[in-house]
């Protein structure tokens, strides 16, 4: 191959997959924002719109709540997903493909199908309380589905193999031998896990809870159809804004700050993890 | 320590495990339920909700819209994405990891903010609810997935035989058509099939983009969840799941080949 003109080239193959992800994406985005925060309103008024916006009531909620609901969905993902993750990374055959199955079927279903199965469960008449009211265990059906749990439900089971697929790659690079010479020398296994095995998954674990993080923060349909009235995310927030109330500058303003603090978890994301590990692929 | 997590840990990733698979296997078992609620296990069964989905004329409808936009999506990603992929496997330039991360932006950058500057410029040019724009607008979400599998495919084509093509005379794109392509086949279905599914089952762009007359499924969904949970939603995500394995499981034909070949 032609090494002299080698960067020409790839920057010629390359250009038709950026010259469309310029006038379907970025075109879109930068459109958008420059239009309505600059074009649209004066921009000597846009610190203030800002500052009204960010500040405000709903967006305060909506932050901490986007917060709280992610960081325990992180946090039940991580605790979900390191088992399997180990179990896959441990085990071959039959038993591994059957594992695999049950994370990667789920995975590559239509987000709206899976937020639909669990809401056909949680539902106050659906599959669970039937079962618990049939079994005798409780009279009146719990409230399980339009809550913060049911929001943590969905989320988890949407982005759960992502955690899984990011935690068996860090676990598939880990040397063998390592935590054999451990034991060798004498440690028992927890030992082992605590000071050989779990440091060498640690940046499988980081690149893992970052990932579902970000996905979290900015998700919109399993909040939106399993949360309750009061529970809202602030992806359902700019989408109210421009749905219901036509409030542009302020869905604006919202977005660019929910973007910019994805932007900069990706950054962070983007130092810590080989970028093609993403999905497992 | 040791003994009890080996008993420990099958049986709880036995217990994840049917958490992960049972809610999909449920929607399907409703789907074929013959009870106009959602009862479990179905007291009778039938095909009635199936007959429901496939014999109403706007969910056939939204079917129809779904499939072209998921076809102009794939083929507009997985072309494109292909020369991309194989610039990233067989060249060497600065920057590669920051453009090739800038090109998994759309699968990062919140889809409600994405959908929303989408729709408001389509909006300005008359595009809302327009099929090849729509295809187009998914073909960047798709393109992530495209890029990812062609990356692990064409790191598995042995460059010698296209240095080989290339000193026996073969100009460069039919060295591309005759030793690339077919090399790669395998792995550029696979990514046509995964750039399929990802706008077949895409749904807040769709949710902002389509309108009456161009509705996909994923958004007809959406629409009835909000009014009531009713059986014919579970037929039509039977079939989606259908869908879904169908790709899957080409997928797993494909690979074997790919895995026989090497």
């Amino acid at each position: 191959m032609a090494q002299t003109n080698s960067s020409r080239q790839a920057l010629l193959l390359m250009l038709p997959s950026y010259a469309m992800l310029a006038l379907t994406f970025l075109a879109p985005l930068v459109w958008f924002f420059v239009r309505v925060l600059l074009i649209d309103a004066s921009p000597s008024a846009l610190p203030d719109t800002i500052v009204s916006v960010v500040t405000s009531r709903p967006m305060l909620i909506a932050t901490v709540a986007t917060n709280w609901i992610s960081l325990l969905v992180t946090a039940t993902t991580l605790l979900l997903g390191y088992p399997i993750a180990y179990y896959l990374a441990n085990r071959d055959g039959m038993r591994f493909a059957l594992v695999v199955f049950c994370v990667i079927v789920p995975y590559f279903t239509s987000v709206i199908v899976r937020t639909y199965s669990w809401m056909v469960l949680l539902g106050r008449n659906g599959i669970v309380n039937q079962l618990l009211i049939g079994s005798g265990l409780i009279q009146e059906p719990l409230p399980l589905l339009y809550n913060k749990f049911a929001i943590v439900v969905g989320m988890t089971y949407v982005l759960l193999p992502y955690m899984v697929l990011t935690l068996y790659a860090a676990m598939k690079a880990i040397d063998p031998t390592l935590t054999r010479a451990g034991k060798a020398l004498g440690a028992d296994a927890f030992y082992v896990f605590r000071r050989i095995y779990f440091p060498l998954t640690l940046h499988g674990v980081i690149s893992g809870s970052l990932i579902v993080f970000i996905l979290s923060i900015g998700f919109f349909i399993t909040p939106a159809l399993m949360g309750g009235p009061s529970d809202v995310m602030v992806a359902m927030l700019i989408e109210r804004s421009i749905e219901i109330t036509l409030d542009w500058p302020t869905a604006t303003v919202m977005s660019l700050f929910l973007l910019l603090v994805t932007l900069a978890l990706y950054a962070i994301y983007y130092r810590v993890t080989d970028i093609r590990r993403l999905m497992g692929g | 320590m040791e003994r009890a997590t080996e008993r420990i840990l099958p049986l709880f990733v036995t217990a994840i495990c049917l958490v992960l698979i049972l809610p999909i296997a449920i929607v399907i078992v409703l789907a074929f339920s013959g009870q106009t609620f959602l009862k479990f296990p179905p007291d009778s069964y039938s095909l009635r909700w199936f007959a429901a989905f496939f014999g109403n004329a706007r969910w056939q409808a939204s079917l129809w819209s779904s499939v072209v936009i998921a076809v102009i999506a794939c083929v507009i990603a997985t072309s494109l994405g292909f020369f991309a992929a194989y610039a990233f496997v067989r060249h060497d330039f600065a920057g590669k990891k920051f453009l090739l991360s800038l090109m998994l932006l759309p699968i990062i950058v919140p889809t409600v903010i994405t959908a929303i500057a989408m729709y408001f410029l389509s909006a300005k040019f008359g595009l809302v609810g327009n099929v090849l724009w729509i295809g187009a607008c998914h073909a960047a979400l798709a393109l992530p997935v495209v890029l990812l599998i062609l990356l692990s495919t064409l790191q598995g084509v042995d460059v010698n035989l296209e240095r080989a093509a290339l000193s026996c005379g073969s100009s460069w794109p039919r060295m591309m058509l005759r030793v690339v392509v077919p090399l790669a086949a395998p792995g550029i279905v696979s990514s046509a099939l995964f750039a399929f599914l990802a706008s077949f089952d895409e749904l807040i762009v769709s949710l902002f983009l389509t309108n009456a007359a161009t509705q996909t499924l994923p958004v007809r969904i959406w629409n009835s969840l909000h009014l009531e949970v009713e059986p014919t939603i579970a037929a039509v995500s039977a079939f989606l799941i259908a869908v879904t394995a169908a790709v899957l499981l080409l997928d797993r034909v494909l690979r074997g080949r790919r895995a026989a070949k090497a």
